[in-house]
C-alpha cells in the first residue's frame, strides 16, 4: 500500500507514434485528489487516457497502484468515469445492469456475482442517490443522473484509484452539488482521486491539488488555488457570471428570493 | 397435425425452433455493439465454406463453420488495429467471401451447382438428421457461452473503452462473439439462407428493445419472438409454399411495424390522458431531488417539491421524468408566470 497511486517519470503519451503529452513527471499519493487543468487540446485527456492504458506510452514511465499501466494483476482497482453526456445503448437497461458492469472486473473471467457483489452495487447506486431508481431503465433518468450512474458503475468495483474525465460538464448545478458530495465521501474513505475537467468550480471543496496541462507539458503542480483563472469558477464563461440572475418564475436553479421565501412560509 | 406427419417437416421445425431460439441470443449483443451487420457479411465469407464444401465433397455446414470462423477472427483483428483502413478491409473479405463462393460453387459438377439458391435462401426441408444433431451440438454451445459470457460480451458491446479502462479481456470477448455469430450464421443457413440471417439475428431484438426495460428482459423477449416467428414462419411456408426464410423474416418485419405502433399509439394514449388529468410541467429543466434546494413537501404518498410556491410532483414514464402540478389554485398565487403546459 505503501505505492503511489500514481507515478509518472518523464511519460510521453501519444496516439500511435504521435506524441501529445511529452516528459511529463508527476507523483499522485494514495488519497489525493488532484484536478488535471488544462483547455481544450492541451493534452489533459490524453495524459488521462495513458494513466488507463487507453493512449500509449511511448516513453519514459507510468506507473499506477505500483505496476506499469496495463499490467495491474488484480483489476477493479482503477475506476474510470468517461466523459459521456449518456448511458443509454441501443439496448434498454437498468440502473442496476450498468452499474453491475463496474463489479465485473473484480470477478475475473467466469465468475458470477455473489451477494457482496450484489450489495457492493446497491451501495454505489445509493451513494450517488439514486437508490429509488435502482430498477428502472436508465434511459428514463435526466442527464445528471445518467452522468451519476456512470460514477456508480466506477465505484461499484470499489476503485483505489478513481479517474473522471470532465464529470461535472453539461450537468445541472443540482446534480454538480450532488456530485460533490459525493466525491468528498469517496476522497474521505481514501480512495485517490484524478479528475480531468476545465472547471474546477464545482469541485473546490474537495480537489485540492491541482496539475496544469499545456500544450503537451504540466506547467504547473501545487495547491488548487493557486492554479491561476484556469481553476476559477466558470472560466471559460466569464461573461454567465456578469449577467444579473433573471427573476421570475422560470428560473430553473432555486435562488433565495423574497417574495419566494413569503409563499413559502405562507404555505405551510 | 398434418405438417407434423413428415419427417422431413419435424426436422424443419426442429431447425427453424433452434435458429429462432440462438439467432436472437447472439443478435442483442450486435444491436448493442452497433454491429448488426456483422452477420451479414459472415453470411458472406460462410458461402465460400460452403463452395469449399462441395467442391471436396466434404459436409458444406463444416466448411461453411470453419470459413464464418476464421472470418469472424480475421474481422475482429483488423478492428482492433483500428486503422481507417478496416472499413475497406471488411468490405474486400465480405465480397471476396460471396464471389468465392459464387464461382467454387460454379465449379462443381452439375447438379450441385445449382443449390447455390438453397444456401442464400434457405431450404430447410432439405434438412437431413445428422444436419439436427450438428445445429443441436451448436445451438448448446453457442447459448451456454452466451449464459457464461453474457455480462462480459454485455460490457464490452456497451462500452468498449470503458472495458478496456478496467482490465476486461475487450479483444478475446470481441472474437468470441464474432465466433458466436459465425456459427449462428451456419446454424441458421438452411432455414434463412445467408443473405436473410441477419434478419433473424436483429429483428427479434428490434422488436424486444421496444418494449424491454431491463437487458436481460429484452435477451429473454428477443429469443421468444424469435422462437415464435421462426416456428411459425416455417409452418406458415408449409401451407402456402412460400420459402421458409422470407417467409419468417417477412413475419419478424410484421411483428416489428405492429410493436412500433403499439408501442407509439400507447404513449400518445397515456399522454393524453395524465394530461386530462393534471397539469403537467413542460420543459422543466431543473432536477429536483434530495438536497436540490427545494423543499421536499409531503403530499399523500408521495413527496412534492416546493418550487416557488409551486408543488411540483415528479413523475416518472417510460422515457423520462417530468413534473405535475399538484398546488392549489388558492394557495399558490405568485404574481407573474402561472405555468400552463
Amino acid at each position: 500500500m505503501s505505492d503511489p497511486a500514481l507515478c509518472l517519470t518523464g511519460a510521453t503519451v501519444g496516439y500511435g507514434d504521435v506524441a501529445i503529452v511529452r516528459d511529463a513527471s508527476l507523483t499522485v499519493r494514495r488519497g489525493e485528489a488532484v484536478a488535471v487543468i488544462g483547455s481544450n487540446g492541451s493534452g489533459k485527456t490524453t495524459l488521462m487516457r495513458g494513466v488507463l492504458g487507453l493512449a500509449a506510452v511511448l516513453g519514459g514511465s507510468v506507473e499506477v497502484l505500483g505496476a506499469p499501466v496495463g499490467r495491474l494483476r488484480e483489476h477493479g482497482r482503477v475506476g474510470y468515469v468517461p466523459q459521456r453526456h449518456t448511458v443509454s445503448g441501443a439496448m434498454p437497461a437498468t440502473v442496476r445492469e450498468v452499474v453491475g458492469v463496474g463489479r465485473l472486473p473484480r470477478l475475473g473471467l467466469f465468475g458470477r456475482p455473489v451477494a457482496r457483489d450484489r450489495a457492493a452495487v446497491a451501495e454505489a447506486v445509493d451513494a450517488v442517490g439514486l437508490a429509488d431508481r435502482l430498477d428502472d431503465p436508465v434511459a428514463s433518468l435526466s442527464g445528471g443522473q445518467q452522468r451519476r450512474v456512470l460514477v456508480a458503475r466506477a465505484l461499484a468495483a470499489e476503485p483505489e484509484l478513481l479517474v473522471m474525465d470532465e464529470p461535472t460538464a453539461g450537468v445541472d448545478a443540482a446534480s454538480q452539488a450532488a456530485l460533490a458530495t459525493v466525491l468528498a465521501q469517496v476522497s474521505a474513505a481514501g480512495t485517490t482521486l484524478v479528475v480531468v475537467t476545465h472547471e474546477t468550480g464545482p469541485l473546490a471543496g474537495v480537489l485540492r491539488r491541482a496539475v496544469v496541462v499545456d500544450s503537451g507539458r504540466l506547467t504547473y503542480d501545487g495547491p488548487l488555488s493557486g492554479a491561476g483563472p484556469a481553476a476559477g469558477p466558470d472560466c471559460h464563461h466569464p461573461d454567465e457570471a456578469t449577467v444579473p440572475p433573471v427573476r421570475g418564475y422560470r428560473l430553473d436553479q432555486p435562488r433565495p428570493a423574497p417574495d419566494a421565501a413569503r409563499v413559502r412560509d405562507g404555505s405551510r | 397435425m398434418e405438417l407434423l406427419d413428415y419427417g422431413f417437416m419435424q426436422r424443419a421445425l426442429l431447425a427453424s425452433l433452434m435458429v429462432g431460439l440462438v439467432a436472437p441470443a447472439v443478435g442483442v449483443f450486435l444491436v448493442q455493439r452497433r454491429l448488426s451487420l456483422l452477420g451479414d457479411g459472415l453470411g458472406h465469407v460462410a458461402l465460400t465454406g460452403v463452395g469449399v464444401g462441395v467442391l471436396t465433397s466434404s459436409a458444406p455446414v463444416g466448411t461453411a463453420l470453419v470459413a464464418a470462423v476464421l472470418g469472424a477472427v480475421l474481422i475482429e483483428l483488423v478492428r482492433a488495429r483500428g486503422r481507417t483502413s478496416g472499413d475497406v478491409a471488411l468490405a474486400v473479405l465480405f465480397y471476396g467471401g460471396i464471389a468465392g463462393g459464387v464461382v467454387l460453387l460454379s465449379l462443381a459438377p452439375r447438379g450441385q451447382a445449382t443449390n447455390l439458391d438453397a444456401y442464400l435462401f434457405g431450404a430447410i426441408t432439405t434438412t437431413t438428421a445428422s444436419d439436427v444433431a450438428v445445429f443441436a451440438a451448436i445451438t448448446v454451445v453457442v447459448l451456454a457461452v452466451v449464459w457464461l459470457l453474457g455480462s462480459r460480451l454485455y460490457a464490452v458491446s456497451d462500452d468498449e473503452e470503458y472495458a478496456r479502462a478496467v482490465g476486461l479481456p475487450v479483444l478475446p470477448l470481441n472474437v468470441v462473439l464474432a465466433v458466436l455469430v459465425a456459427s449462428t450464421v451456419v446454424l441458421s443457413m438452411r432455414v434463412v439462407g445467408l443473405l436473410l440471417i441477419s434478419a433473424l439475428m436483429i429483428l427479434p431484438s428490434a422488436v424486444a428493445q421496444l418494449v424491454g426495460r431491463s437487458f436481460r428482459s429484452t435477451l429473454y423477449l428477443a429469443c421468444a419472438i424469435g422462437v415464435v416467428v421462426s416456428v411459425s414462419g416455417t409452418a406458415a411456408s408449409y401451407y402456402t409454399g412460400t420459402p421458409s426464410g422470407g417467409t419468417i423474416v417477412l413475419l419478424a418485419i410484421a411483428l416489428f411495424l405492429a410493436v412500433t405502433v403499439a408501442v407509439a399509439l400507447r404513449d400518445a394514449t397515456a399522454r393524453r390522458r395524465h394530461g386530462r388529468r393534471t397539469d403537467v410541467h413542460a420543459a422543466h429543466p431543473h432536477e429536483h431531488g434530495e438536497g436540490c434546494g427545494h423543499r421536499p413537501v409531503l403530499h399523500g404518498d408521495h413527496v412534492d417539491y416546493d418550487h416557488d410556491g409551486h408543488l411540483h410532483a415528479p413523475h416518472r414514464t417510460g422515457t423520462g421524468v417530468h413534473y405535475d402540478e399538484h398546488s392549489e389554485p388558492a394557495v399558490a398565487t405568485p404574481p407573474a408566470g402561472r405555468e400552463r403546459p
